[in-house]
């Protein structure tokens, strides 16, 4: 079962006709997996004998459709690894809350999706299990860190998947494989049972072909949760409610730091046409400036590493995952499981992070990125205060080649120069496409940011996008024999 | 800023519980070297008076009822432990083996 030309609607009628059998579905999708996967490795862990819920009850839109994870996303019984060496063999015994209420709207768990190492990277090179390929371009990368995710549902491999988005690890795959991403307000989806990389700004969202599958999939694991208090207990609104409106009078403003010349040539081309097309038909464009844009690359990095090193000291070879064999007292098991354990960027990180809240470093460091922060999230809310979205590009670039930047940790850094920001202010964000690029012929995303808790305009927008330019009808060429 | 050395990250390392060989040395200690000339780009930026922003989220402290449940048992609570023996979880002995003859 290929998902290039199916929708959670197309499915879900077809299920309710009978035309198409859970059980069979499962099998038939596990199988076509398996043969995608020779070319792409999108997945670490296919479910052949996945479990379809009893009694299917098709006024849930999810009943017996099967859903990727990210490998960073608890799954019980269902080996779960972040991509890492030291968690390669564990085995889950609880369930995270956004699986555990897709199983309750009975949706079938397909298989967990290849990643950056614990979602630190921009690219899915960092993967303990082999890099993924961008459908669109097996010589090209999927984007980072949920390049599984991104591209099982580009090509075709699933019709939605859950990704996580730390620094833009949802919306800059989705853009540079061409399909809708959306990372949500932080406190909207709870984050227990996602392993933990940056507490303050990881948040769980959905990727899709068609922007209304991933508003049927954030209905289904938005709300507020017992064990994640981050969570608001704002009402979750039927964000499908969203779709089907036009832009008239819509506010929308573009930050000149996004539409600078350090974005590529066919990016900002591709973004131009899709702002103008909001004008058109009736959205107020209003320039403005986002002017710390600069310095949220180091304000993130500090941030996120400090973070990470403290979440990430859990590794320690006891209890679960990898132990290193040759230890010969209970301090050489933590450093040496740790150290064969850990990939390099995951080191870097931990080691960055570790600086930055030692003794000596944490004022100039650690608490000068905090302060920045609070500015960073001023800027918005001046934004915001007369806009109901901010538009622009998700990347500055599209898709680069495997291999090119891995050995060069600050460029590829500066990739979420323009996706971190959100996380930073805890505001929605989502990737669109807008087209393929003029000079590289690869999906460029167009990114829409809102207030927070405003994920309705924002799939609003999207609808809009996708509806003008049905995107979803181009098919990914890697993938042409 | 100081120069980031050898020294400077086989100290980090030691905080989280980490080890490089010379070889990884060579290759490491230039890269974080670089990574904190970025981190620095942020001494430019006038903070004073500015509060730092650690959390954005939009509850204040929350309490739910104390209720027990059941949760894990201890088989499934020892089914990743890497070394085992009887229910208890095996770790080499906490002091050096050379030390304790």
């Amino acid at each position: 079962m290929n998902y290039l030309n199916e929708t959670i609607d197309s499915l879900n009628d077809k299920l309710k006709k009978g035309e198409l059998d859970a059980k069979q579905l499962a099998k038939d999708t596990a199988e076509n997996i398996k043969k995608t996967d020779e070319k792409i490795n999108a997945f670490i862990t296919v479910d052949e004998d996945a479990k379809v819920a009893e009694d299917l009850n098709f006024d849930n839109k999810l009943a017996g459709v099967p859903i990727a994870i990210k490998d960073n996303i608890i799954t019980e019984g269902l080996k779960t690894t972040a991509a890492s060496h030291i968690l390669y063999n564990f085995e889950p015994v609880y369930e995270s809350t956004v699986v555990a209420k897709l199983k309750a709207a009975q949706a079938t768990i397909i298989g967990k999706t290849n990643m950056d190492e614990f979602a630190m990277g921009s690219s899915t090179e960092t993967s303990y299990f082999g890099d993924t390929k961008n459908p669109w371009n097996l010589n090209k990368v999927p984007g980072g860190s949920s390049g599984g995710s991104a591209a099982a549902v580009a090509s075709g491999e699933v019709v939605a998947a859950l990704g996580s988005d730390t620094g833009g690890s949802i919306r800059q795959p989705a853009s540079f494989n061409g399909i809708f991403g959306i990372k949500p307000t932080y406190g909207r989806v709870s984050r227990w049972g996602l392993i933990a990389f940056a507490s303050s700004l990881d948040q769980i969202g959905v990727m899709s072909k068609r922007v209304k599958d991933s508003a049927e999939v954030l209905n289904v694991i938005a709300g507020a949760d017992d064990r994640d208090a981050t969570v608001s207990e704002k009402e979750v609104p039927d964000y499908t409610a969203f779709l089907g409106k036009d832009v008239k009078g819509l506010r929308v403003a573009v930050p000149k730091e996004y539409m600078s010349d350090a974005v590529e040539a066919g990016v900002k081309k591709a973004v131009q046409a899709k702002i103008d097309l909001l004008k058109e038909n009736g959205a107020i464009i209003n320039e403005v400036s986002l002017p710390h844009t600069k310095y949220v690359v180091p304000t993130y990095y500090i941030i996120a590493s400090s973070e990470a090193s403290a979440n990430l000291e859990r590794y320690d070879g006891i209890r679960y995952g990898f132990r290193a064999e040759d230890a010969k007292n209970l301090e050489e098991v933590f450093v040496k499981s740790r150290s064969e354990g850990f990939g390099d960027e995951v080191k870097r990180r931990i080691m960055l992070g570790s600086f930055a809240l030692s003794a000596g470093a944490y004022d100039k460091f650690f608490l000068q990125a905090a302060k920045v922060r609070t500015l960073i999230c001023q800027d918005f809310a001046k934004v915001f205060e007369d806009n109901d979205v901010i538009v622009g590009p998700v990347s500055t670039e599209t898709a680069f080649d495997l291999n090119s930047e891995i050995s060069d940790p600050i460029k590829m850094y500066n990739n979420d120069i323009l996706t971190i920001s959100a996380n930073m202010a805890g505001i929605p964000a989502a990737s669109v496409p807008a087209g393929l690029s003029e000079t590289t012929g690869m999906p460029v995303g167009f990114q829409i940011m809102g207030n927070r808790f405003d994920e309705g305009h924002v799939f609003q927008v999207a609808d809009f996008i996708e509806r003008s330019n049905k995107f979803y009808e181009q098919k990914p060429a890697g993938l042409e024999d | 800023m100081e120069k980031v050395t050898n020294d400077t990250i086989k100290h980090v390392a030691k905080l989280a519980k980490l080890e490089f060989s010379d070889e990884e040395l060579t290759k490491f200690t230039p890269q974080m070297g670089k990574i904190l000339e970025m981190a620095e780009e942020l001494q430019a930026v006038n903070t004073d008076g500015v509060e730092e922003t650690v959390q954005v989220v939009d509850r204040d402290t929350v309490f739910r009822d104390d209720v027990p449940e059941k949760w894990q048992t201890r088989d499934e609570m020892m089914k990743n432990v890497p070394d085992k023996s009887n229910g208890f979880v095996k770790v080499p002995v906490i002091i050096d083996k050379d030390d304790d003859q």
